[in-house]
């Protein structure tokens, strides 16, 4: 049942016709993503039609609905107003005043101050840098070893595929300290990866959720179209360049997004294997701040730190959602 | 022994053909083997070294005594013996099993209920599902921080300001013994909610619509129509969920490490901390090892059961 809920999510992402290459595709199929109506406007849910016209009906459901969407405003999106408004507070005002609705004046230097003197710019420069090679590696591992997998389908592919698929079961805190044992020291190649960033992205993309996400919308392309490839001669480097890639930016888009975000928030493996301050993420530096900095200080710098996420899911809300979608989907 | 579970992996291809007699490591090669190869070495690698390799290493590191500095020590099972008299760790399961049940109980009802609701909304559904999902978007430790600047205990605290509106309070949140653990697990709801309501959301749009349709012809109002048709058609992911909410919540660790670091009197002190105190304070890595392949089996044991239940109940 789950299952079919997220085919035809993928189902949905799929019949998205390939966008041209050249100018700027990425654009373009997000914006059609966007305007595409909602296809299920028309469908029913638990009320039918009737129903909504019923006056019982309608005014339970504007009282649902008001207190739905403005419970959820001020219970899920109060906070992240109130940490906006207490950026540019003084101290004072946050500590002595913290339900006023306005501070009793703007402290836009809390901001500029929080970024010099308490090295905000630092700690968010090393958060983008782990969220980017988190990116990275984390997507070259998931096509690749999707397409190994999907594709290729070498013989010994489903022990790969089902020791993936295995390590979802696992829980987590079976490795951590096993883990941080081998970064200390790598086998094979002898290496200390402590305080260097390698020691988060290279974790973090094995990422068997990724990978599986990558091998089922691969699962789901047209592999007739890989054949007369091949029949044409194209060889499974071009193929994976020429044909799935472009194939599967819609995956790529989502699978983006989950994987900054996750490297944006992650704070126990950065807080292990990144020791050194001037090399730790926002996440790991904000707690120290809270005991060090200045109130203000501090929720300029929490601010600062919720921006990127904001404004990637600002932007690309239905595909956080799909994704989300899509992972209970999995899950299921 | 469990070392083995091995990086070598890539070998494998090249031994098949050997069993299988017909085909020689040069037409495999020629036959595009090579490649399935170098496209499989980057999760090879990745998954080799970071995540099938530390579970076998977990299992040789929980019978060694180790500090990184003296060679590693055989010592059996006395890790989980020395683990098992720690009068702490009892303290940290009642912790955990209490923090579990908490935010089981109230973590729950709640995303089902506002995705049923949501899934009703027309206009503002994709508003409200987007306002549910804005605290998964902020890195847990600003919503920690800022929680725990709401639980300021002071009366000019965030939470006791409002509950002084009501004559209530002040209340001292996180450093009461009692109200550390219950303050704790609302923020852990309050950050979670969001993500699994839109997992509901998105399974309810594969409940059969024309069982609803078959119920409205009969009468069926609408909370009859949510309680025996809506319900047990999302009862799969609902048992699903379940299981992993407690697998989650069982492995809590950022929330009391932020908040409380433990406190008050080790109240809020979870196996995860207790692992991590083991381990990088104490730099005892067996012992913290030990604690961790005994909280996974308990947790493996209790998914088996789980499962094992569910199915059975499932079929009568």
């Amino acid at each position: 049942m789950t299952i079919t809920a997220g085919q035809r999510a993928e189902g949905a992402v799929t019949d998205e016709p390939s966008p041209p290459t050249g100018g700027r595709p990425p654009r373009q199929w997000w914006w059609r993503c966007r305007r595409r109506p909602g296809q299920d406007a028309t469908e029913r849910g638990i009320l039918s039609a009737n129903d909504r016209r019923r006056p019982v009906v309608r005014a339970g459901l504007w009282i649902v609905t008001t207190v739905v969407v403005g419970g959820l405003a001020v219970v899920a999106a109060g906070p992240l107003l109130w940490l906006f408004k207490s950026a540019v507070s003084t101290s004072q005002d946050i500590l002595r005043e913290p339900l006023s609705l306005w501070p009793s004046g703007i402290q836009w230097q809390n901001l500029s101050e929080a970024w010099t003197r308490v090295d905000i710019a630092g700690y968010l420069g090393n958060t983008a840098w782990v969220a980017a090679g988190s990116w990275f590696f984390g997507l070259l591992v998931a096509t690749t070893g999707g397409y190994a997998l999907s594709v290729l389908k070498p013989r010994y592919g489903p022990v790969i595929t089902g020791a993936v698929l295995a390590t979802l079961f696992v829980p987590g805190v079976i490795s951590l300290v096993a883990l941080y044992l081998i970064i200390l020291d790598v086998p094979i190649v002898r290496v200390n990866l402590i305080n260097t960033f390698w020691a988060v992205w290279l974790p973090a993309a094995a990422n068997a959720f990724n990978v599986l996400l990558v091998k089922r919308f691969f699962d789901n392309l047209p592999h007739d179209l890989f054949e007369a490839a091949r029949i044409d001669g194209a060889g499974p480097y071009r193929i994976f360049v020429s044909l799935v890639l472009p194939m599967s930016r819609p995956i790529l888009g989502v699978l983006s997004l989950l994987t900054i975000i996750a490297a944006w928030k992650e704070f126990l493996w950065p807080l292990l294997v990144l020791p050194d301050p001037s090399m730790q993420p926002l996440s790991v530096a904000l707690p120290r701040l809270e005991s060090t900095a200045e109130v203000s200080l501090l929720m300029a710098g929490m601010f600062i730190s919720v921006i990127v996420p904001v404004l990637l899911f600002l932007l690309f809300q239905r595909q956080f959602l799909r994704g989300a979608g899509q992972a209970g989907a999995l899950k299921g | 022994m469990a070392m083995t579970a091995r990086p070598d992996l890539p070998a494998e291809p090249g031994q098949r053909p050997r069993r299988r007699r017909r085909r020689s490591p040069v037409t495999w090669a020629r036959s595009g083997g090579m490649a399935s190869v170098v496209f499989l070495l980057p999760l090879l690698i990745t998954f080799g070294f970071f995540s099938w390799l530390p579970v076998a290493k977990s299992l040789v590191l929980s019978m060694q005594r180790t500090n990184l500095v003296t060679a590693a020590e055989w010592v059996g099972l006395a890790n989980f013996e020395r683990v098992l008299a720690d009068p702490l760790l009892w303290t940290a399961v009642w912790n955990t099993t209490w923090f579990t049940l908490l935010a089981v109980v109230v973590g729950f009802p709640v995303p089902v209920m506002l995705a049923v609701f949501i899934g009703e909304l027309r206009k503002s559904r994709g508003l409200a599902s987007a306002l549910a999902y804005i605290p998964v978007i902020l890195p847990p430790v600003v919503a920690v921080l800022l929680w725990k600047a709401y639980y300021n205990p002071g009366p000019d605290g965030l939470f006791n300001t409002v509950l002084g509106w009501f004559g209530l309070g002040p209340f001292p949140w996180l450093q009461d013994g009692t109200m550390a653990m219950p303050s704790i697990v609302v923020q852990a709801t309050w950050a979670g909610f969001g993500g699994t309501t839109i997992i509901y959301l998105a399974a309810l749009r594969s409940v059969r619509t024309d069982l609803y349709e078959a119920a409205e012809v009969d009468g069926a109002s609408i909370w009859r129509r949510v309680w025996h048709i809506t319900l047990p058609q999302l009862r799969g992911i609902m048992l699903i969920m379940l299981l992993l909410q407690l697998i989650g919540t069982f492995q809590v660790f950022t929330e009391p490490f932020i908040m409380t670091g433990g406190g008050p009197e080790n109240r809020t002190t979870t196996i995860l901390m207790l692992i991590y105190n083991y381990a990088f304070i104490a730099g005892d890595y067996g012992k913290a090892t030990a604690l961790s392949l005994m909280l996974a089996g308990v947790l493996s044991i209790v998914s088996a059961v789980y499962l094992f239940l569910t199915r059975t109940w499932s079929k009568t």
